[in-house]
């Protein structure tokens, strides 16, 4: 895609003030080509939103990760659909038009998506005209024949979890269509996001999937960082990575045991969720909560590590009893029967929807944003990417496994080598020296006082998008996040046709795909 | 496999003490629910949770209420999977303009007596969220709330306590 970079450069109209990445501003005929060469595969659709008069794109190169990003004036409020070539981009189009009132031309699906009619507006962060706040009913796609019947489950589920619908087709028991219908517990994210302090927008994004809160804290830290160029004591940094993997070692031992429980194998769940229970007291014990939330914030953290012991014993205490636990499911024929080659993703969708995290590694693709593009500190820690070609439920939980051990060896790594030293920068001093006129000018001195930025974590889920515009006392003008789950759903609807229903839950565990991140 | 059961019968269990929970609370809770359930109910009750707008974490909190050291169905408490076997909906999230519909229907199918928890920071409150034109506010502004349990997400054991009030405080109502 580096070509393709150096092409779109060339051809920009503004080169904005984005850091890491550039973001560009382009014609109609250049969001047009980069449509094209998405859907060619010399890109990945890495996000696309919008604010009034302009929509984005971020392309990522799989190779290097490095990302950039499009963007469109609007200003007659339409854009060229992204997804017309490109249909991974369709729910987000989808999502833009009815969040801003825009035409996306030529958009092949134009039913409401994340608009149920409830709002009693339209286009609520565009012109947010009132309507009758009624409800409407959704066109499900047809699949149609004799010996059809369809099933209908949702938004509210028989478990514990999050609501969607989810509308099957179904022949006898084999699955020939799954719909889902999203949008459930969509809060308003991205106009929590506008024209906010610093402190505020934080607490969002920690809140817009509970389950990978550190991720995005941050995601949003990163972000912050880069746009308003304050700096992150090394120690922080090593801390930051501790809590991610924590989070993913709690998120994956909870994962494997679920997957287990949804193919009747309930004897796996006690057992991961005791190791998981372990986590998330020693997070409790080391950073005084238990899912480490609001403890990452932009300059640094807001816990430090006062006593090493308790990961030790922990990551001592799960490498004495996980193996057993793996040799359990390796020799439980029943066990496996449920999970090889079904709900089987192959690595060609993996690959043009970008499927992140343990979906995307279990059916071949080898992307993992801790290495590419990478941040710090994995540049220093050793660590392997785990990846399968399978792309079936076991291929999925076999990626959990494998990143459980990677995740003890960093955590290990981690706390052996964590530097001393302060664990944060107060910002406002980095922030009110930044604009002090020095010899010359600062380097990066901001046009109009804003400046954006973004960043790309890997939580357990797979690659969280956060952007952030900010002015220069440290305000959120605007921001957006991209949850792995947007492209990972979709997925799901591929995976599962030709299962029988009966596995569903056992293929939808194996995603475990957030609703709440999906629909912000 | 069968190792580890036998391993599991002579383990010392890792099951946590019954939290001890204020009689004064119960009390207060007990007059509150102004409901006599004692005959009918006995000392068990069946939960359903209901996700009217969260962000997943209470979801991953109640999950752990079931994990071996919390245990719940040791008190008598059993998450069911249908409004129509349930005397008390656990509410998360602040409930939003899309699942307002879905969390009455939930209620409606719910038989009498029942109760409403609102669990976590969002669930009493809207949390960070706030009212907006997404989020039409606490659980309590869409359904009766009975008992609040709050925290961002609240720990399972502040969940236990809650719940094991509200067993007690059936049981004298
Ligand atoms: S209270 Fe906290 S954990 Fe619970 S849904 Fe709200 S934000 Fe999430």
């Amino acid at each position: 895609m580096s070509t393709l970079r150096t092409a779109l450069l060339n051809t920009a109209l503004t080169i904005e003030e984005q850091r890491p990445w550039p973001r560009i501003t382009v014609d109609v005929d250049t969001w047009r080509q980069a449509t094209l060469a998405i859907a060619a595969g010399n890109a990945t659709l890495s996000g696309l939103w919008a604010e009034p008069g302009a929509v984005h794109m971020a392309l990522l190169d799989d190779e290097d990760g490095a990302l950039m990003v499009l963007t469109l004036a609007t200003p007659d409020g339409r854009f060229p659909s992204v997804g017309l070539t490109h249909p991974p981009a369709q729910r987000f189009e989808r999502a833009i038009v009815d969040l801003y009132g825009f035409v996306a031309d030529g958009m092949p699906d134009d039913r409401l998506w994340l608009d149920h009619d409830r709002w009693g507006v339209r286009a609520p962060l565009g012109s947010a005209a009132f309507v009758p706040a009624d409800g409407s009913a959704y066109a499900f796609l047809k699949a149609e024949g004799p010996p059809l019947h369809q099933i209908a489950v949702g938004p509210v589920h028989a478990g514990i979890i999050e609501p969607g619908h989810f509308r099957f087709s179904a022949n006898g028991e084999i699955i020939v269509r799954l719909e889902e219908r999203l949008g459930y517990v969509h809060k308003g994210i991205e106009g929590l996001l506008t024209d906010t302090t610093l402190e505020a927008a934080a607490k969002v994004v920690a809140r817009v999937s509970g389950d990978s809160t550190v991720a995005y804290s941050l995601a949003f830290a990163r972000a912050a960082e880069a746009a308003l160029g304050v700096g992150v004591p090394q120690r922080a940094i090593w801390l930051r990575a501790l809590m991610t993997e924590l989070e993913r070692l709690a998120n994956h031992l909870g994962d494997i045991g679920a997957i287990c429980n949804d193919a009747a194998f309930a004897l796996m769940l006690a057992h991961c969720g005791m190791l998981r229970e372990e986590v998330l007291r020693a997070a409790k014990a080391a950073f005084g909560h238990r899912l480490m939330m609001d403890r990452i914030v932009p300059g640094g953290v807001t816990a430090d590590l006062h006593d090493s012991g308790a990961i030790k014993a922990l990551t001592a205490y799960i490498r004495q009893r996980f193996p057993r636990l793996v040799e359990l499911y390796d020799n439980t024929a029943s066990l496996q029967n449920r999970t090889v080659s079904t709900g089987r993703l192959s690595a060609g969708l993996a690959r043009r929807f970008g499927a992140g995290g343990p979906i995307g590694r279990a059916s071949g693709r080898a992307f993992d944003a801790r290495k590419a593009p990478g941040y710090p500190p994995y540049g220093d820690l050793d660590f392997k990417m785990a990846v399968r070609d399978a792309g079936d439920v076991d291929a999925r939980i076999w990626v959990r496994i494998d990143e459980v051990y990677e995740s003890l060896e960093l955590i290990e790594q981690i706390v052996d080598r964590l530097p001393p030293g302060p664990i944060a920068y107060p910002l406002a001093p980095a922030l009110r020296e930044r604009r002090v006129p020095q010899a010359g000018g600062l380097a990066n001195e901001p046009r109009d006082g804003a400046t954006e930025g973004l960043a790309l974590i890997e939580s357990f889920r797979g690659d969280v998008l956060v952007w952030l515009r900010t002015d220069e006392t440290g305000r959120v003008l605007r921001g957006t996040v991209r949850d792995p789950s947007a492209f990972q759903w979709p997925l799901l609807e591929a995976a599962i046709e030709g299962n029988i229903v009966a596995d569903f839950p056992l293929c939808n565990k194996s995603f475990n795909c957030s609703y709440s991140g999906h629909d912000l | 496999m069968r190792r580890m059961l036998l391993e599991g019968l002579f383990r010392r269990p890792v099951t946590e003490g019954t939290p001890a929970v204020n009689d004064a609370e119960v009390d207060a809770l007990a007059e509150r629910l102004g409901v006599s359930a004692k005959t009918r109910l006995g000392r068990s009750l069946s939960i359903r949770e209901v996700d009217a707008g969260s962000c997943n974490g209470c979801e991953l909190e109640i999950h752990a209420l079931n994990n071996s050291y919390y245990d719940v169905e040791r008190f008598g408490l059993r998450f069911v999977a249908s409004p129509r076997h349930a005397d008390v909906l656990m509410v998360t999230g602040p409930v939003t303009a899309n699942m307002r519909e879905g969390l009455e229907r939930t209620y409606a199918a719910t038989p009498a007596p029942k109760w409403v928890v609102a669990v976590g920071d969002c669930g009493a409150g809207c949390g960070v969220f706030g009212k907006s034109y997404a989020v039409i506010g606490a659980v309590s502004d869409v359904i009766p709330v009975d008992l609040v349990i709050p925290g961002c997400p609240p720990e399972p054991i502040d969940m236990l306590k809650g719940l094991i009030g509200l067993i007690e405080a059936s049981a004298r109502g």
